[in-house]
């Protein structure tokens, strides 16, 4: 069976819902609310109400890139101080702890930065080629829902998308 | 009451309005960007001047090894607080007034520190052993003083400009794909590389959202130790004036505050250049200005702080300083920079005057002049009357060093120009999500009918949550 994708642009977000909500209570058996995917030109936090919660793993990348600012940045002044013992002191300890925690928090933060932002990139699949469905009324004021499903899906989906007022349905073969 | 913003406007007309501001801005906006490249002809001329000549045309020698660009340093990097930290903290509260202004506030962060980091450059003299202050490996196994202020400014700065300038591109990303999707030639394909492949799907949605707030939530304690750090530079010392402990909160609020103030100059600018009336509402500005009072006050207490302990401590030679700042050469300077940052911001605590515009612009213009004095005030009455009489000297700064304070605000306001005329200074996408909110505010809570209509099949459609404009 040749797999499908589908894209259907509403004009609200509440026929979108109405949509999707159909979907997850099986109105086209063998189409299930994970094969959903909601495009919108704003972020619409409620709508996990009905795709379910998603995993976002950002803050695991934000964990590591404390840990590893805080791990590097330490090591990295004490080596350079334990190397460099030729500086004139003044009395105090070779390796000072209040004035490296300064600059150890400072790259803490540093690397949270970094990898959190690296985290959202992977996550989020950013830097990837667009697909061919894409449509640029959804960074304007249009809602899409897009679904991949067997072929045989596709004409109950349009039908379905057809009652909630879809204001345009796009499809494609992919494989 | 008025209202932050119409709720009416189409999404289109947002898109459309802010699109047209990169195309087409008011003729004020090309006379401003003539007036910085003049302004940073000056500066051009006059650092060229001193890297031929020496530092000697500059004034700057003992005991005066600091002086205005010191002084003006610390300006630039207070001016930069108020944009991402008041960004990151009024979305962390959920004030969604910030999201129609936060946008060119977190870019002034981003050009204030690149402004900011020209100075200790310029002051050092030997511009070309700059490089010194960042650790590398050298073959003589040589690091810099870990232990010193003057390094942990280095590295706080460069974080805080990195994140900064992450964060800023960050929120953008949605509104570049919005400029992506509409842009034709050189901007399409500038978008297109920026935007990094943004569709607005619920994954990107996702994890924008949860990166977006963890990167707040980072940028607000960087923000405060960045001005703490940099007030060390001081603090740590042991000159008179300057040993102060309430030091590293009162540069964090003065910073706050010349921030605020500057960010309620860009908001007139910009308002005007880009006819941007519809989105940096009188409502918006009024909030701002409230803020800023409010920060104002907190500036004005601290100074008080501040003066009652040295006035009450035990050590003579800070007290004469004190004195001097009151009565002595630069006390007509001490005494502006009380009137302008203490006594002029209670104009902002008048509605009226709140709310007219060209009255706001010359009181900000002057709450920053005065937040410049206080810099000075700092750095230079110190080094004029430190603790050995020998080195008692009051100097006045040169016009080589004028004329670089001035071109430094050609550079800050050139790239801010530039900026805003190539990425959207209004966020598009939070203006739409702070409609689509607020026009749902007064109406049932859109999850709990959702919630209700996921479960719920017999729940009528009458009860549906109404996304009009979604």
């Amino acid at each position: 069976m040749q797999k499908a994708r589908i894209l259907a642009l509403f004009s609200n977000f509440d026929e979108a819902f109405a949509a999707i909500s159909d979907i997850r209570h099986y109105k086209v058996p063998g189409v299930s609310v994970d094969d959903v995917t909601v495009i919108s030109p704003i972020e619409h936090p409620e709508i996990e109400e009905i795709l379910g919660e998603r995993p976002a793993h950002v803050p695991k990348f934000t964990l590591a890139g404390g840990i590893f600012g805080i791990t590097f940045g330490f090591l990295f002044l004490a080596s350079a101080q334990a190397n460099f013992t030729v500086q004139p002191q003044g009395g105090k300890a070779v390796i000072p702890i209040p004035s490296n925690i300064v600059l150890t928090y400072e790259m803490m933060i540093l690397f949270s930065v970094l990898f959190t932002l690296t985290g959202m990139m992977l996550g989020a699949r950013l830097l990837r080629k667009r697909k061919s469905l894409y449509s640029e009324k959804v960074t304007l004021d249009q809602v899409g829902i897009e679904l991949e499903v067997d072929e045989k899906f596709l004409e109950p989906l349009m039908s379905l998308f057809n009652e909630h007022e879809a204001l345009e349905i796009r499809h494609e073969v992919v494989r | 009451m008025t209202k932050d913003i119409n709720e009416d406007i189409k999404w289109a007309k947002i898109n459309e309005d802010v699109l047209r501001s990169m195309e087409n801005p008011r003729k004020g906006y090309w006379m401003a960007i003539a007036g910085c490249l003049l302004l940073l002809s000056f500066a051009i001329g006059a650092e060229i001047y001193q890297y031929n000549v020496g530092m000697g045309p500059s004034n700057l020698n003992w005991p005066h090894m600091w002086d205005l660009y010191i002084a003006t340093f610390i300006f630039w990097i207070g001016m930069s607080h108020s944009g991402t930290l008041l960004s990151a903290i009024l979305h962390i509260i959920h004030a969604d007034w910030r999201k129609p202004i936060y946008r060119f506030a977190e870019a002034m962060t981003t050009f204030t520190l690149m402004t900011a980091g020209l100075f200790p450059i310029i002051h050092i003299g030997r511009l070309w052993n700059m490089y010194w202050v960042l650790p590398y490996f050298s073959d003589r196994g040589i690091w810099p003083n870990f232990r010193s202020p003057l390094v942990w400014d280095a590295f706080a700065i460069a974080t805080y400009l990195t994140s900064s300038a992450l964060f800023l591109f960050m929120g953008s990303i949605p509104d570049l794909a919005i400029c992506r999707d509409t842009a034709t030639g050189w901007r399409k394909k500038l978008y297109t590389v920026l935007s990094l492949g943004w569709r607005g799907d619920d994954r990107q949605w996702r994890h924008f959202r949860k990166a977006y707030l963890i990167m707040a939530c980072f940028l607000i304690p960087l923000a405060v130790s960045v001005h703490s750090i940099v007030s060390s530079d001081f603090a740590v010392s042991i000159m008179p004036g300057w040993h102060v402990t309430t030091f590293p909160p009162y540069f964090v609020a003065g910073a706050l505050y010349s921030g605020c103030a500057a960010i309620i100059t860009l908001f007139i600018m910009l308002r005007y250049f880009f006819r941007f009336e519809d989105y940096m509402t009188i409502p918006i500005l009024e909030k701002t200005a409230k803020l800023t009072f409010a920060i104002a006050m907190v500036w004005t207490y601290l100074n008080i702080i501040e003066f009652s302990s040295i006035w009450y401590g035990h050590d003579p030679i800070s007290k004469e300083l004190l004195l001097a700042k009151f009565y002595g050469p630069y006390a007509p300077y001490f005494w502006a920079m009380i009137f302008l940052g203490s006594v002029l911001p209670f104009t902002l605590a008048v509605e009226k005057l709140r709310r007219n515009i060209p009255v706001m612009m010359v009181v900000s213009l002057f709450l920053n002049l005065g937040m410049w004095l206080e810099r000075w005030m700092i750095v230079t009455p110190t080094l004029s009357m430190a603790y050995s009489p020998a080195a008692h000297d009051v100097m006045w700064p040169s016009w080589v060093q004028w004329f670089i304070v001035f071109g430094s605000f050609g550079w800050f306001g050139l790239l801010f120009l530039i900026f805003v005329k190539i990425i959207p200074s209004v966020s598009m996408y939070e203006v739409k999500e702070m409609i689509f909110h607020r026009r749902h505010m007064a109406k049932k809570d859109i999850a709990e009918v959702m919630h209700r209509r996921t479960t719920d099949k017999k729940t009528p459609a009458t009860e549906s949550p109404g996304l009009e404009g979604a």
